[in-house]
């Protein structure tokens, strides 16, 4: 378990950074966390000819707000977001982060690195695709900006390319009248899931609610759909709450769970246990982030 | 003449952890012994079952960096076939040589500078495979049509043996209910957190060759003489030295012995020393396992739940090869086999069946958890059939205390215990009686919440004659049996009256130095920090014999009665030279306090360190012929531990001790999520030596058997390519998992045949709380009407046990099966 021999760059400067990756045509390979590339170098299972490590990037680790989001940068760690109090901007965020992996993991983890790796059943590029965040890209040609809905096209496969960085990813601050809900069932804690949601639901006065989830581990990427209709078909009035929402929902998520999760079986889960994890799970952080996003309304309100 | 002797100080704290906890151990890959030493890769097979039609190293030996590499060619010119443990033409050798018969079965070494180099020229090794088919169920390598992997056998059966005690078929045909059944226990391992480390070197001297190899093995034991074999050398000229620190084995580090032999052959191709270092993948790929096991078992019961007679058809998964010491797994429980129950019929077929899988060996519970796991699913299902509650059961079937010692029929002899007053507290603990109304109430409220009990019997000390029973009773030649159960210790007093302690144990994490020191303390009437402890194997200085090592729990009844023989002698010593000082009869003098003092006068005392500075200053002081002799070793040998007799009975281990256990599980009726509520546990070992270490085997041994029940799982696909072959995929338990309620509790029931009352206590858990898990979730879904026949259990199992059997009434769309 030894990695096959690569050259290895630090540019300081993000022009270097993308100059260097040009300049490996193709064949570079950018670090940041390390925290799935390591062990995939150990095993041989990728021979890049060059490893870009952007830590020494200082405009790449800014973790702050503007314009009504909040940008991570690439080289930004999980546990510092975690942390930070700036993210309580970001609910969701804090609700996905203890779920990634574990602390160890984290405060060697980026947020980027985990959106740029795309597994199908990781956390983060689920809060990315739930909450419609934006990612930036820096290439040769300039910087231009990706809908996280549009990012991940496969498995472990983006809308990058050889010679891009992914720089930033932005995300709306919540507003008023927003609640969410994350959670997922793994075999362990801190395994990949085998089922997970994230939800949000956002109330407008004298308008139906707006509710979506979006679902990992599923498919071969994050899936996203608008559930406003089926929220609203179990909403009975002032007497909601999460718990009984979260027992009428998955009856009425069947459709949804069958378009959604199309991932074939494994041993630890097949694809009728994941439609049903996927069912249960939604419906009961879509019962949350409702009774969630209620309160948020009252408490501006008052 | 055994006597129990004075007990050690039993609330002492671990010796062994300043040095662990501080970064101070030292472990083999710490060590440089040799200077030169190089390092070694192997190449492994990438198939599970392919001819080799020849191997090309030529281009991986020009690499810059390369000293050696080896392949088939080489190992078949220097070395033999392992000796087996009996004779079947399944020829075994470090490596494939004519096929490899599994995925990650050894090919060739490449030996290098470092690893890197030695990993860059191994993708360099050019093998040219033929494919063959391949199996890896063991049922299906019983078919008469299945590929076979050992071209001069008749079959992938390497053993089969049947053995028959007391009117079984005649207790059967007027038996008041037959109740049969067949489950398959899975394979599982241990991942201790070091995987092996070999560092061997090869000396062509003028008498023939020589081999000192260091290794994080747990033996010597019979692994020694079975690498010699295969190198063609005398024992004693392979020198096996073993680091004091070991990073755990559970058993799974017996399976190193061929890296030993493969790493001397590289050694002498390389002409310098050679290290290898396991790494994680080829751990999990190729070390070693538990095996699986198909069985079926058959109960003859009377209506009122005495079970009369057993059945029991066990087939182990032994993997591509017969290695040594399997088929062990089959006959290490062979003396209880009939568990903690007085049944006095049984009949036994016995086999083991080559597969495309790893080898398997030695894993902490050793054929207790694949035994335990069919005989106690079947109890339970008697106690159904009877109308009983399992624990009644179990009650009604008891050997009972006044029955010890108890001969088993099958040749075990029960030294002592008292398993009914042991269910009794575990049942008081548990609070049995809430705990089933609490469960009706869950039930009530469409609940699945159940309750598992297991009670087992938990042997130690192993017998290694079991191994004879595989071998035919007339093939087994007079004069040249196999028995015993021996364990040696040497100790020495300094003229400071500072008492060495050298233990042939070989532990791996176990806490042994922390009890010896109390124990030889305690003898000697020494405060501990006067006893130092040394951990040492080198097969070429310290004592041992053919069944010397950590295994099947042997330290607490069996070196912890040498220590006492050992001290014994010493101390006789000391009388005499303390006497000598006091001018007193050496009858009239005991050790206690430091001293060597008259014992109805403590004032006529001297100190332990001048009585012990008099026979190394000044021995002409001694009484005529006496010896000026302060170290003494023991090799204590039970002489309960005879060899089979002819009639295939065998006591399988010199102690049996008991657990039973309870455990409460819950499932999520939405996720089908399995949690576990909390356990309980009684265990009896006998006299208890240290109360953290007993503690902390047990629940090591639970956290071991929950990765068994719950996580862990060697699987493979049908075409036989592994598919749990990182920390991705095979799961085990973390502290996460493990933090669940634990009521722990024990019984003494002192073993009279050793020194101190001991008896081993590191195994139980692992064989009895795999099917107690198992019986609570069978209990939990039996208002479903589903039973559970093999394990790991988690929540896609059961939702396929729950969906599967169509009565998921409310989860159409979930019908679909995806396997």
């Amino acid at each position: 378990m030894k990695a096959a021999p690569f050259a290895y760059v630090r540019p300081s400067s993000l022009a270097d950074a993308v100059g260097e990756l040009a300049s490996t045509d193709g064949g570079g390979k950018v670090i940041a966390g390390g925290q799935s590339l390591t062990p995939v170098l150990a095993m041989r299972l990728a021979r890049p000819d060059t490893l870009v490590d952007i830590n020494a990037v200082e405009e790449l680790g800014a973790l702050r707000t503007r314009g009504g989001v909040l940008e991570i940068g690439a080289t930004v760690r999980q546990r510092r977001v975690e942390h930070d109090p700036i993210s309580r901007g970001v609910p969701l965020l804090g609700l996905a982060l203890p779920w990634v992996g574990h602390r160890e993991l984290r405060s060697r983890g980026t947020v980027c690195g985990s959106l740029a790796h795309a597994d199908p059943a990781a956390e983060l590029p689920a809060v990315a695709c739930c909450l419609d965040a934006e990612i930036t890209v820096t290439g040769p040609a300039g910087v231009r900006t990706v809908p996280a809905r549009r990012f991940f096209t496969g498995a472990m496969t983006t809308a990058l390319g050889p010679d891009d960085i992914l720089t930033a990813l932005s995300l709306p601050i919540a507003g008023r009248g927003e609640g969410f809900g994350f959670a997922e069932i793994a075999r362990r804690h801190g395994d990949f899931a085998l089922a997970g949601v994230a939800t949000r639901v956002r109330l407008r006065e004298g308008g139906s609610p707006e509710a979506t989830v979006t679902a990992f581990g599923v498919s071969d990427r994050p899936v996203t759909r608008d559930v406003s209709a089926e929220l609203a078909s179990v909403l009975a009035g002032p007497q909601d709450t999460a718990e009984r929402i979260g027992e009428s929902l998955p009856d009425v998520l069947s459709e949804a769970a069958g378009q959604l999760v199309d991932t074939d079986g494994d041993a630890h889960a097949s694809r009728s246990y994941r439609r049903r994890l996927f069912r249960v799970l939604a419906g009961r952080e879509l019962g949350k982030a409702y009774e969630r996003a209620r309160r948020s309304a009252d408490e501006v309100s008052t | 003449m055994t006597t129990v002797s004075e007990r050690p100080n039993r609330s002492v704290v671990r010796v062994e952890d300043p040095a662990l906890l501080c970064g101070r151990g030292r472990f083999l890959d710490d060590m440089d012994p040799l200077p030169g030493t190089l390092t070694a890769a192997v190449v492994r097979s990438p198939h599970p079952h392919a001819r080799i039609r020849g191997v090309n190293l030529e281009r991986a030996r020009r690499h810059p960096g390369v000293a050696a590499v080896i392949g088939p060619d080489e190992v078949l010119e220097a070395l033999r076939p392992f000796p087996l443990s009996l004779k079947v033409p399944m020829p075994y050798y470090p490596t494939g040589t004519d096929k490899v018969r599994f995925v990650g079965e050894p090919v060739a070494v490449v030996v290098a500078a470092d690893r890197y180099l030695a990993e860059d020229a191994a993708e360099l090794v050019e093998v040219d495979y033929e494919p063959l088919p391949a199996v890896v169920d063991v049922r299906k390598a019983l078919r008469d049509d299945a590929p076979k992997l050992h071209d001069g056998a008749e079959g992938n059966v390497a053993t089969d043996r049947s053995f028959s005690f007391g009117d079984v078929d005649e207790i059967f045909a007027r038996a008041e209910h037959v109740v049969t059944g067949e489950y398959d226990f899975p394979r599982y391992s241990s991942t201790p957190m070091e995987c092996y480390s070999v560092i061997a070197d090869w000396q062509d001297e003028v008498d023939g060759p020589a081999v000192t190899a260091w290794a994080n093995f747990h033996g010597p034991f019979s692994m020694v003489p079975v690498l010699a074999g295969a190198l063609g050398v005398p024992v004693s000229r392979v020198r096996l030295l073993i680091p004091a620190d070991n990073g755990g084995s559970f058993g799974i580090k017996a399976g190193i012995y061929p890296y030993v032999a493969l790493m001397a052959l590289a050694s002498k191709h390389a002409g310098r020393p050679v290290r290898w270092t396991e790494d994680r993948i080829e751990h999990l790929l190729a070390s070693s396992a538990g095996s699986d096991r198909a069985m079926r078992f058959e109960a003859a019961v009377r209506a009122d739940g005495t079970i009369e007679a057993l059945r029991a058809d066990l087939v182990d998964n032994v993997g591509a090869y017969l290695r040594p010491p399997e088929p062990s797994t089959l006959y290490r429980c062979f003396g209880n086999i009939t568990g903690a129950y007085k049944i006095d019929a049984v009949q036994i077929r016995s086999r083991a069946v080559v597969t495309n899988k790893t080898p398997t060996g030695l894993n902490r519970g050793f054929g207790g958890q694949q035994l335990y796991f069919g005989l106690e699913r079947l109890v339970d299902k008697i106690a159904g059939v009877c109308g009983l509650d399992p624990v009644e059961l179990r009650r009604r079937n008891f050997v009972q205390a006044g029955d010890f010692p108890y001969a088993t029929p099958t040749g075990g002899i029960y030294d002592s215990g008292d398993y009914p007053r042991a269910l009794e507290m575990l049942l008081d603990n548990a609070e049995y009686q809430k705990l089933r109304l609490a469960q009706r109430e869950a039930r009530e409220r469409g609940e699945y919440f159940g309750i598992g009990v297991a009670t087992i019997v938990d042997p130690s000390a192993t017998n290694i004659g079991y191994v004879g029973l595989a071998t035919p009773a007339e093939q087994r030649r007079a004069g040249r049996g196999k028995s015993g159960s021996t364990e040696h210790v040497r100790i020495s007093v300094d003229m400071n009256g500072i008492v060495s302690v050298l233990l042939g144990t070989v532990p791996q994490g176990q806490g042994h130095a922390t009890v010896a020191q109390a124990v030889v303390a305690g003898q000697l009437g020494l405060p501990l920090e006067q006893v130092r402890p040394v951990v040492e194997m080198d097969t070429a200085t310290t004592p041992w014999t053919v069944s010397s090592g950590s295994y099947s729990s042997r330290f607490a009844p069996l070196l912890t009665s040498a220590l006492v023989e050992a001290s014994e002698r010493l101390a006789a010593t000391l009388r005499l030279a303390g006497a000598t000082l006091l001018a007193a009869d050496p009858d009239e003098v005991e050790l206690a306090e430091g001293q060597v003092r008259v014992r109805d006068d403590h004032s006529r005392a001297v100190a332990f360190r001048h009585a012990a500075g008099l026979v190394h200053w000044d021995p002409g002081s001694l009484p005529d012929g006496v010896s000026a002799r302060l170290y003494e070793e023991a090799a204590f040998t039970p002489p309960e531990a005879k060899a089979a007799s002819r009639t295939d009975q065998i006591n399988s281990s010199l102690c049996y001790g008991f657990v039973a256990e309870l455990v409460a599980v819950r499932i999520d009726p939405e996720t089908r999520q399995l949690g576990i509520e909390q356990v309980w546990t009684v265990h009896d070992a006998g006299t208890i030596l240290n109360e953290t270490l007993l503690e902390g085997q047990v629940h090591g041994a639970l956290a071991h058997a929950i990765g068994g029940a719950l996580y862990e799982e060697l699987r493979y696909s049908d075409n036989g390519q592994p598919t749990s072959a990182t920390f991705m995929d095979y799961l085990c338990p973390t502290t996460a998992e493990t933090t669940y309620r634990l009521d722990s509790d024990h019984l003494e029931t002192p073993s009279p045949l050793t020194r101190l009352g001991a008896k081993g206590c590191g195994e139980g858990s692992c064989m009895s709380l795999p099917v107690a898990i198992a019986n609570a979730v069978a209990d939990a879904l039996s208002p479903a009407g589903v039973d559970i026949t093999t394990l790991p259990l988690h929540g896609n199992v059961l939702h396929e046990l729950l969906t599967g059997g169509g009565r998921d009434a409310e989860n159409n769309q979930d019908n679909e099966r995806n396997h």
